[in-house]
C-alpha cells in the first residue's frame, strides 16, 4: 500500500506510541486525583504542554487541550462570540476555511451574528487589505487558516495578525494543517488563539490543543470539572496529550531535518505530473505551501473514479469532487480559487509525509499515467475536446 | 459502499466507445454537476438494438450503470429497451447507495435521449418515449471554454 493521504491523518510513530504506552497501562490515574499516583500522570501533562507550547513560541500555560481541531475550531469561534457580545457580532474569516470553522460561522449566523467571508485569490491567498476593509466596530474575531487543508496554500498570518492588532481585533488561526509543518510564532504572527490537532504530525486522534493567549477573551465550551485550569472541563486524556506533546517535540525537531525531503518529493511530484500527463492544473501557491501537498486537476474526468483506480493499485488518495463529498458540488475551496465546477471534479490530493518514498512517488505517476488516459477515454467531455481541435 | 456487480462493471466496463454513424446518439447530465453520459446505439432494419456504446464523464456509480444499461438493452426492440428502467439497472448492479441513485437515472434517460434521436431521424414513432429534457444547451456551452 502507499499512503499518500498524510493530510487526511498520519501513520502514529513509534516514538509516540512508546510514551503513551505506560499512560494506558500502568500509570493510569485521574490526573485530578490527589494521591501520589496521580501525580505521575499530571506532570506528564504538564510536560507535553511544555513540548507543544515551544512549537509555537507560546507558553505553556497558554496551552488548552481539547479533543481535536474540530472542537478548537468550534470553542474559539463561540467562545469569543459568547465573551465579547458587549463590543459586538461581528466576525470575518474566509471562504477557503475547514467545515469546522465555515459550519461553526452558519451556526453563529442563525444566532444573530453577521460574518463576512473573504474570498481567496487565484493561489488561494487571502488579502491582508481586504481582512482591514472587513473590520468594523462591532468586529470581535478574525479567524484565517494558517494553510489550507485541500491545495496547501499557506496564509500571510503574520501581515493579518498585525492589522487584527492593531484594530484590536482577536486573531485565531486554525493551524490543524500547519502546526509542525512550517514554522510558526505566536508573537511574531500577532495570534491569539491556535487550534491544532496532534494527528496530523504522528500523533494519535481524539487530541488536540487551543492555544489562547493570556489575556483574550473567550468562554467556556465545555462545562464540567477543574481541568485546564476551568477553561475546558473533562478526564483529561492522558495517554493522548502526552502523545501529542511527543509528536509535537519530534514534528519540531523534523522540521529542519525531514522537511526538507518531504518537499523534494513534493516538487519531484508536481514537476513530474505536470510534464508527463497533458491538460493538467496545478492547484494552490507554487511556494507559499505546505511541504507535503500536492493538488491537482486533471480535465474532463470525474475524480471518484479516479480514487477507485488508485485504490485498485493500492494508493490511498483524495478529492475534492463532488462524488467524494456526498453532494452535487465540488469541494468548496476550489470553487472559491475560481474554477469551473468540471475541472474542479477532476481534482486529486497526494498530501505526502516523511515515510513516503521516491520510489513511491515515481509508482504513483506511473499509475497515474495509465489511469488518466483510461478514464479519459471513458469520457464524453476528451472526446469532444479532441473532435473540436482536430 | 458499492457492490460486486458495480465494482465489477467499474473495473471492467462493457461497450465503452462510440459508433460511427449509429442510428441514435443521446447526450444527457451536465459538467457541472459532474455527470454526463452519452449513449449510442446501433439499430436494425427491425428496430432491434444491434450494439449500444457509451462514453461517460462521472463516477464510479455513472460508469457503471453505464456499462450495465448498454448491456441490458442490446439485442432487445427499441419498444422493450425502453422498458429498461432506472430500477432495473439498479436491480441488476445488486443496488446502489442513496447518493447514486441519479446516476441509474442518468442511464436511463441516456438510453431514452439515444432512443428519441433515432426515432427523430427516422421519423419514427416509439410509444411512451418522450422528449428529453436535459439541458444540453448549457452542457455545449460549457465544452466552449
Amino acid at each position: 500500500m502507499i499512503y499518500m493521504d498524510n493530510a487526511a491523518t498520519t501513520r502514529m510513530s513509534e516514538r509516540v506510541f512508546e510514551a503513551m504506552r505506560p499512560y494506558m497501562m500502568e500509570n493510569y490515574a485521574n490526573a485530578a486525583g490527589t494521591y501520589s499516583f496521580a501525580a505521575k500522570s499530571s506532570a506528564a501533562i504538564e510536560h507535553a504542554r511544555a513540548q507543544i507550547a515551544k512549537v509555537i513560541g507560546a507558553k505553556a500555560n497558554e496551552i488548552v487541550f481539547t479533543s481535536g481541531g474540530t472542537e478548537s475550531d468550534n470553542w474559539a469561534l463561540k467562545g469569543v462570540v459568547a465573551a465579547n457580545a458587549a463590543k459586538g457580532r461581528h466576525i470575518i474569516t474566509s471562504a477557503i476555511e475547514h467545515h469546522a470553522i465555515l459550519h461553526s460561522a452558519d451556526a453563529l449566523k442563525k444566532q444573530g451574528c453577521e460574518v463576512t467571508i473573504l474570498p481567496v485569490d487565484a493561489d488561494g491567498l487571502v488579502n491582508p487589505a481586504d481582512v482591514e476593509a472587513a473590520i468594523r466596530p462591532d468586529t470581535v474575531l478574525i479567524s484565517i487558516m494558517a494553510a489550507n487543508n485541500e491545495i496547501g496554500s499557506v496564509q500571510p498570518l503574520a501581515e493579518i495578525g498585525e492589522i487584527a492588532h492593531r484594530h484590536g481585533v482577536i486573531f485565531h488561526t486554525d493551524a490543524v494543517q500547519a502546526f509542525g509543518h512550517i514554522p510558526m510564532n505566536v508573537d511574531e504572527m500577532h495570534i491569539d488563539l491556535l487550534s491544532a490537532s496532534a494527528h496530523k504530525f504522528h500523533g494519535p486522534k481524539g487530541v488536540g490543543i487551543l492555544y489562547v493567549r493570556k489575556g483574550t477573551k473567550i468562554g467556556v465550551f465545555m462545562d464540567g470539572g477543574a481541568q485546564e485550569k476551568r477553561r475546558r472541563a473533562g478526564t483529561s486524556n492522558v495517554p493522548g496529550i502526552v502523545g501529542m506533546g511527543e509528536a509535537a517535540q519530534a514534528a519540531m525537531e523534523a522540521m529542519a531535518t525531514e522537511l526538507p525531503a518531504v518537499q523534494a518529493l513534493r516538487d519531484h511530484l508536481i514537476a513530474r505530473i505536470e510534464s508527463e500527463i497533458p491538460y493538467v492544473k496545478v492547484n494552490g501557491h507554487r511556494e507559499k505551501r505546505l511541504p507535503g501537498n500536492v493538488n491537482v486537476c486533471f480535465r474532463f474526468i470525474e475524480g471518484e473514479g479516479m480514487l477507485m483506480l488508485l485504490d485498485a493499485a493500492g494508493i490511498c488518495a483524495s478529492s475534492g469532487s463532488a462524488c467524494t463529498s456526498g453532494s452535487l458540488d465540488p469541494s468548496h475551496v476550489l470553487l472559491a480559487i475560481g474554477l469551473p465546477h468540471e475541472i474542479a471534479h477532476g481534482s486529486l490530493r497526494l498530501s505526502l509525509g516523511e515515510y513516503n518514498t521516491r520510489e513511491e512517488v515515481d509508482e504513483v505517476v506511473e499509475q497515474l499515467k495509465v489511469i488518466i488516459p483510461r478514464l479519459r477515454s471513458m469520457s464524453p467531455l476528451y472526446e469532444d475536446f479532441v473532435r473540436n481541435h482536430q | 459502499m458499492y457492490t460486486e456487480q458495480v465494482m465489477d462493471h467499474f473495473m471492467h466496463p462493457r461497450n465503452v466507445g462510440e459508433i460511427e454513424g449509429a442510428s441514435g446518439v443521446g447526450t444527457v447530465g451536465n459538467a457541472k454537476c459532474g455527470d454526463i453520459m452519452r449513449i449510442y446505439l446501433d439499430i436494425d432494419e427491425n428496430q432491434i438494438v444491434r450494439d449500444a456504446k457509451f462514453k461517460t464523464f462521472g463516477c464510479g456509480a455513472a460508469i457503471a450503470t453505464s456499462s450495465m444499461a448498454t448491456e441490458m438493452i442490446i439485442g432487445k426492440t427499441v419498444q422493450e429497451a425502453l422498458t429498461v428502467t432506472n430500477k432495473a439497472v439498479m436491480e441488476a448492479l445488486g443496488g446502489l447507495p442513496p447518493v447514486k441513485v441519479h446516476c441509474s437515472l442518468l442511464a436511463e434517460q441516456a438510453v431514452h435521449a439515444a432512443l428519441w434521436d433515432y426515432a427523430q431521424k427516422n421519423g419514427i414513432v416509439i410509444e411512451g418515449l418522450e422528449p428529453p429534457v436535459d439541458d444540453v444547451d448549457e452542457l455545449e456551452h460549457e465544452e466552449e471554454e
